[in-house]
């Protein structure tokens, strides 16, 4: 055992590094994006850097990422990187190799773009295809929607850029609480108890203190060593799921998808801001989603027709109201809309004269 | 008559397909095609077939690999095990070919062959091996360099923006920093010793392109204090449309300087008479709009740094935060000292006090954002509110009269004065 290696943590990123990048590290000037899919980044020294960007999918294979490399090896010197947003970027120094690149890119249905004012790869999670908890699933929905928005993901044509994010249930693991627009899977029955697995399987007192609304309670018959849940105070966050596998609140049926819109991380013009409530259900309806695809695409076109240039989704939204949003958007207002969840609900409530009709 | 009805209409479209990804490897790996079937399933159910968890791992950690089994085991006997590995990613995500060639192979050996690049925290997630596959895998890694990240409740996998390797307006070394104190780190990193996880991201500007406002409990954010670079021919060049706005990343073909830059300022800081740019330096907030629009022009200064905020997290439990800006201005140089000591101090505040999975900002909330900054040693500033209280219950300590006694502005009650 005494070789066996731990604690080494990840690798040094220097060894991981272009030349130029190496050269110019801390020198860069200035970018520019030339097109689409192409960033252009000129250093104090004069040395010119192009990246290419291409689109994937999140779940990949070792054979797609073999073909990256190939691609890489010939083209950039055995070098590339990803983003953050799951997209490959080709690294180069010969412009004129930017051409027979994207040629390339296009032989193998890899799309070119995702850069400056476009609908980029949406960051999601596992869903049916990795997760316990899920309410939908992830790649479907996210390839679905990206197959809708194609025409965005390569062209520059929208007010600002427009970050979309999935996450397949409330945990939200990924950035969909600030996103321009977030899609979520959502749970919409209270866990049911299995007694007599419950008894084995989980402890009480963690269980019922997993429940951020106080709806678990110990199982008044104190011999099944159980729990109940009030439920008309479950919001369905499935918390108590983690904390206990006898309390499963899946349903086939009743769950689905809510969209949330506006968010953003940036602080440019305003500060960073979450994602609000668009649409708080839509059915799950695998393998294409339809209904989300479609409510996606109408919340785009209307943001594109009505937002001034450099609008981001949310700033479009502040500035002609939430109700004029809902009324161009034709969503329905509804009294899931209405905060009512702990310290952030009354701030969200209107005090003011200022609103249309 | 194909098994998988549902999942081939996901065959077609522009987007990449990940359903034919899994299908040429369901070819040679009988795992995947369990894997396309139960996930056929699950596309005519509408349900997940994935159990709960499962405390799975390597030797000596506690971190790293999240134990996965089907609930269809025997329908799908290639999916009854399907752990996640997370691989720490190199700064940046930066590769070279052979190295990730090395890491295919890894995994084609000991799992499925299936991969994200990257998970929401950052890492390398390889999807799916069974357990006796773990440790194997697991020498191989460190063989070749690499090791696993964070899961559960430890410290996670910091994360960080491509930073001076590729930007201009990086106002630290993200990429060295997050270096440094992931390896700083690898005891917390791989030994659950936290309340719940912890994450770190480091982002260069305020344009955070790693999210580390909204997903890191500690948000590293790049900041500068003096002024911003100007090169007026540039901004000349922009306003005559010689330059594009954004650098061409939008359908603008002129930028018009007043109404898409000045007129946008959120403080009113900047003037433009045809001629030269003005910017009251003082009165700017770094919410970089002015460097987005004429990158050519204008960079940030050179007297930088990075502004240090705690809390943010995904809705569980109290409802999504955004991380507080609790420190306004640090030096971020190796070796990183003043950081890895207010990271020590805020780490063991919330090891004392927090509960069993509480955030580290859902604690300040609980126990007051004062409470806090005492532990943390760091002074009141107006940086860190965005307006403050409007009612009148704020409480006195005694340390506050001592304080007053002695003219000063305050005491803390650990006794000593803050910075």
């Amino acid at each position: 055992m005494s070789e066996r290696k731990t604690d080494i943590g990840p690798p040094h990123y220097e060894q991981f590094l272009p030349p130029v990048v190496k050269e110019n590290y801390g020198k860069w000037k200035y970018h520019e994006i030339p097109e689409p899919g192409v960033l252009k980044h000129v250093s104090e020294t004069g040395a010119e850097l192009y990246s290419v960007r291409a689109g994937a999918a999140r779940l990949i294979s070792t054979d797609f990422v073999r073909e990256a490399c190939e691609i890489a090896d010939k083209f950039c010197g055995g070098y590339l990187r990803f983003t953050s947003r799951n997209n490959l970027e080709f690294l180069l120094t010969d412009k004129a190799k930017i051409e027979p690149l994207k040629q390339e890119l296009k032989k193998k249905g890899w799309p070119v773009g995702g850069t400056g004012h476009s609908v980029t790869s949406i960051i999601h999670t596992q869903g049916w295809v990795h997760c316990h908890t899920p309410a939908i699933d992830a790649s479907g929905p996210v390839k679905a929607v990206m197959d809708d928005l194609f025409e965005y993901f390569g062209s520059h044509k929208l007010p600002a850029q427009v970050r979309i994010a999935l996450a397949c249930c409330i945990n939200m693991c990924g950035a969909v609480h600030c996103s321009d627009i977030a899609i979520c899977g959502v749970h919409r029955t209270v866990p049911k108890v299995d007694h007599d697995k419950l008894r084995h399987l989980c402890e009480i007192p963690t269980t019922i203190a997993s429940c951020p609304t106080g709806a678990i309670r110990p199982h008044p018959d104190k011999a099944l060593k159980s729990v109940t849940v009030n439920d008309p105070r479950c919001m369905y966050c499935g918390n108590c799921y983690t904390m206990c596998p006898a309390m499963p609140c899946f349903d086939a049926e009743k769950g689905g998808v809510a969209l949330l819109v506006g968010g953003k991380v940036s602080n440019a013009k305003n500060p960073p801001a979450f994602s609000r409530l668009a649409v708080p259900y839509i059915p799950n309806n695998p393998p294409r989603w339809p209904e989300v695809v479609k409510t996606i695409r109408t919340i785009l076109i209307k943001y594109a027709e009505g937002a001034n240039k450099w609008e981001r989704l949310g700033e479009w939204v502040e500035r002609i109201g939430w109700e004029k949003f809902f009324e161009v958007c034709d969503l329905p207002f509804t009294f899931q809309h209405i905060d009512d969840y702990k310290f952030q609900a009354y701030d969200t409530y209107r005090t003011s004269m200022h609103f249309k009709f | 008559m194909s098994k998988t009805p549902l999942l081939d209409q996901l065959e077609s479209g522009p987007w990449p397909s990940f359903v034919k990804d899994l299908k040429r490897v369901a070819t040679k790996k009988p795992q995947v095609k369990d894997l396309l079937g139960q996930l056929e399933r699950s596309y005519r159910e509408k349900i997940t077939h994935w159990k709960h968890g499962g405390i799975v791992g390597v030797l000596g950690y506690g971190s790293g690999i999240i134990g996965r089994y089907s609930d269809l085991p025997d329908e799908f006997p290639g999916v009854e095990h399907f752990h996640t590995m997370r691989i720490n990613q190199p700064s940046g995500w930066f590769y070279t070919t052979k190295a990730l060639r090395q890491l295919c192979d890894i995994w084609d050996k000991h799992g499925s062959s299936l991969l994200n690049l990257h998970g929401a925290t950052g890492d390398i997630i390889f999807l799916g091996t069974r357990t006796e596959n773990l440790e194997p895998a697991f020498a191989d890694l460190t063989a070749a360099g690499w090791d696993l990240g964070g899961s559960g409740s430890t410290f996670r996998s910091p994360s960080c923006c491509v930073g001076p390797a590729r930007c201009e307006w990086s106002c630290y070394d993200t990429m060295e920093a997050c270096y440094e104190i992931t390896q700083e780190m690898q005891f917390d990193l791989h030994r659950p010793s936290y309340p719940y996880k912890y994450k770190i991201k480091f982002s260069g500007c305020p344009n955070d392109c790693v999210a580390a406002v909204a997903r890191a409990d500690l948000s590293v954010i790049g900041v500068w204090k003096d002024d911003i670079r100007i090169d007026q021919a540039a901004v000349k060049a922009y306003a005559g449309g010689e330059l594009k706005p954004k650098g061409g990343g939008a359908h603008v073909a002129k930028l018009d300087v007043k109404a898409d830059v000045t007129d946008l300022c959120p403080t009113g800081c900047m003037k433009w008479d045809g001629k030269t740019l003005k910017i009251d330096n003082k009165n700017c907030n770094h919410c970089m709009h002015c460097i987005n629009m004429m990158p050519q022009a204008l960079r940030p200064g050179t007297e930088s740094g990075a502004a240090i905020l705690l809390g943010s997290h995904a809705p569980i439990l109290e409802g999504a935060q955004l991380s507080w800006v609790i420190q306004p201005f640090m030096v971020m140089e190796s070796p990183y000292d003043e950081f890895k000591e207010l990271n020590g101090r805020i780490t063991e505040w919330w090891a004392e006090y927090g509960k069993n999975r509480e955030r580290v900002g859902e604690l300040i909330l609980r126990l007051g954002m004062r409470e806090f900054l005492e532990a943390a040693e760091l002074p009141p500033v107006p940086q860190q509110v965005r307006i403050p209280r409007a009612n009148p219950f704020f409480f006195w300590q005694p340390t506050d009269f001592e304080a007053e006694a002695k003219g000063r502005k305050y005491f803390t009650k650990k006794g000593f004065e803050v910075k």
